[in-house]
């Protein structure tokens, strides 16, 4: 089947390239970003760009580790060796946007406080970012082993809500109705809805998620 | 024409031309720091540094355009604002369709600098040319039992992408009461910095309010409507909890999303620091009476 033979084929060749440049271009990129506001090529109020471009990049990489296991399972496509790198990113920008609304925008702690108590989209922002904290502690082949995959895989099951929060948060802070939002938010849906799909073989399924990670 | 509200703000105050087209060059480079604070000297000895051209054209919300703050630079660029007319209706004298330049005759188009506050928390200062829209309204003759006026922005689907994603209803629609819209401080703007108004901040002819969130000041306006009743307006038909029809600028009353308390004005950089908010947004003594008696947290 020609499906199968490309499938196999990117997993052939995916070999040969390497998990860590995601993490060396998410740096350079998220000190890129920095760099234009800094010099003013964000526009007039770069404290806003700055803020919205990592959360929007923080999300699109949770997004992107949300299709790596349906991605598996549907096509044969299997790009675990690239999650770990995916998602610990994604948390980098995550706290890069916790700290430009934090340090920039916001200015200071009573403030801080105050809004995460009073504004719903920001409470359930702030709870997403808390989420995922322990899992990306946890991202390690030490933590692993430490707490053995299946409670490693129970913890990290946290990602699920963490982004359906995520994405509310994007949907929730904007005025009227632009289709971007309501996109992440509907991929999101969707990729979790695809893992209630009831699976057929489980004696031929791939390996366990934890395991695969471990490589 | 007469003078009934008085800038503490001068001519002074305002970049000279040269400065400030000369300032979008430096602005490339960051040797521009030093001809910056020599321009913003006059005002900021009052507190207030108009914002540049660039930046008043470079950040705005219109949605017919699109929701970016980018995309009304990036696009506005295809509105057709000649000939423009507007039409005038409902309790006038002299109802009709205005070609704009009839509608501005003989009227003294003044300077005015003015803070900006939008609802979204962010701010500037800007030079607006413009008219008084009271004596607009005395050209048109208004009727005695008029008590609102409506006003109507411009549909132009061909060249608004905006309008054919239909991120909002169209056309946008907004409204004052009628002692608002005929006190001294609310202006018809024309222009910025003595150029024509940009396409992007509402070409050829928008709503000034500077005591009222931003949004109020409605742009690109083709119809100007006298009523007896409180006429619908765009947010508050999306969300009347979030936007109400006076939306004075209060800082007392925090959007429930976000708080109003505070505020930042563009073109700070990446640490620009937040200021208060004023009450009424500096203009507390101007207009204070128009809402006498009345729970501003009720009507916000």
């Amino acid at each position: 089947m020609a499906s199968v033979t490309l499938a196999q084929r990117i997993n052939r060749a995916q070999r040969h390239v390497p998990a860590w440049p995601i993490y060396l271009i998410g740096l350079a990129w998220m000190g890129w970003l920095f760099w234009l506001g800094l010099s003013g090529q964000l526009g007039p109020e770069p404290i806003n760009a700055l803020e919205r471009d990592y959360g929007l990049l923080a999300l699109q990489l949770l997004v992107a580790t949300l299709v790596v296991t349906p991605l598996r399972r549907f096509t044969n496509v299997s790009l675990i060796k690239y999650r770990r790198a995916l998602g610990v990113t994604a948390f980098l920008f995550l706290l890069a946007h916790f700290l430009v609304w934090t340090v920039l925008d916001l200015q200071s702690l009573s403030r801080i406080g105050g809004e995460i108590v009073k504004r719903p989209y920001i409470t359930i922002g702030f709870a997403a970012f808390l989420m995922l904290i322990p899992l990306a502690l946890t991202s390690n082949n030490l933590s692993i082993r430490k707490l053995g995959p299946l409670v490693w895989r129970r913890i990290h099951m946290l990602t699920y809500p963490a982004i359906l929060l995520g994405a509310i948060h994007f949907v929730w802070l904007v005025k009227g109705y632009p289709w971007e939002p309501f996109l992440y938010l509907g991929a999101v849906i969707g990729l979790l809805a695809v893992r209630l799909i009831p699976k057929r073989r489980q004696s031929r399924a791939a390996p366990p998620m934890g395991a695969a990670a471990t490589r | 024409m007469a003078r009934r509200w008085t800038n503490d703000l001068t001519q002074a105050d305002v970049t000279p031309k040269a400065l400030w087209l000369n300032r979008r060059q430096i602005m490339a480079g960051m040797a521009g720091a030093t001809a910056l604070s020599m321009a913003g000297r006059g005002a900021m000895a009052q507190g207030l540094e108009p914002n540049t051209l660039e930046q008043i054209s470079s950040y705005n919300n219109y949605y017919e355009f699109g929701t970016g703050k980018e995309d009304p630079m990036r696009y506005a660029d295809a509105l057709q604002v000649e000939p423009w007319s507007i039409t005038v209706d409902g309790m006038v004298d002299n109802p009709g369709d205005y070609a704009l330049a009839d509608l501005l005759d003989g009227l003294d188009i003044e300077e005015r600098i003015y803070r900006f506050r939008c609802v979204e928390a962010w701010s500037m200062v800007v030079p607006w040319n413009g008219v008084e829209l009271s004596d607009v309204l005395d050209r048109v003759g208004v009727q005695s039992g008029a008590r609102f006026v409506a006003f109507e922005t411009v549909v132009q689907p061909d060249n608004m992408p905006g309008v054919r994603r239909g991120v909002i209803p169209f056309p946008y629609i907004e409204g004052l009461r009628l002692d608002e819209a005929r006190h001294p401080l609310t202006l018809l703007a024309t222009g910025i910095y003595g150029e024509p108004m940009p396409k992007q901040n509402g070409a050829p002819i928008r709503l000034v309010v500077p005591w009222k969130y931003g949004f109020k000041s409605i742009k690109s306006i083709v119809r100007i409507t006298l009523t007896d009743t409180m006429p619908e307006t765009t947010w508050n038909n999306l969300n009347a909890r979030e936007y109400g029809f006076y939306s004075n600028v209060n800082p007392q009353v925090d959007h429930p999303r976000w708080s109003q308390a505070t505020e930042r004005q563009i073109g700070g950089g990446l640490f620009s620091r937040r200021q208060d908010t004023l009450m009424f947004n500096g203009y507390e003594d101007e207009v204070a009476a128009l809402y006498e008696g009345m729970d501003l947290r009720e009507n916000y």
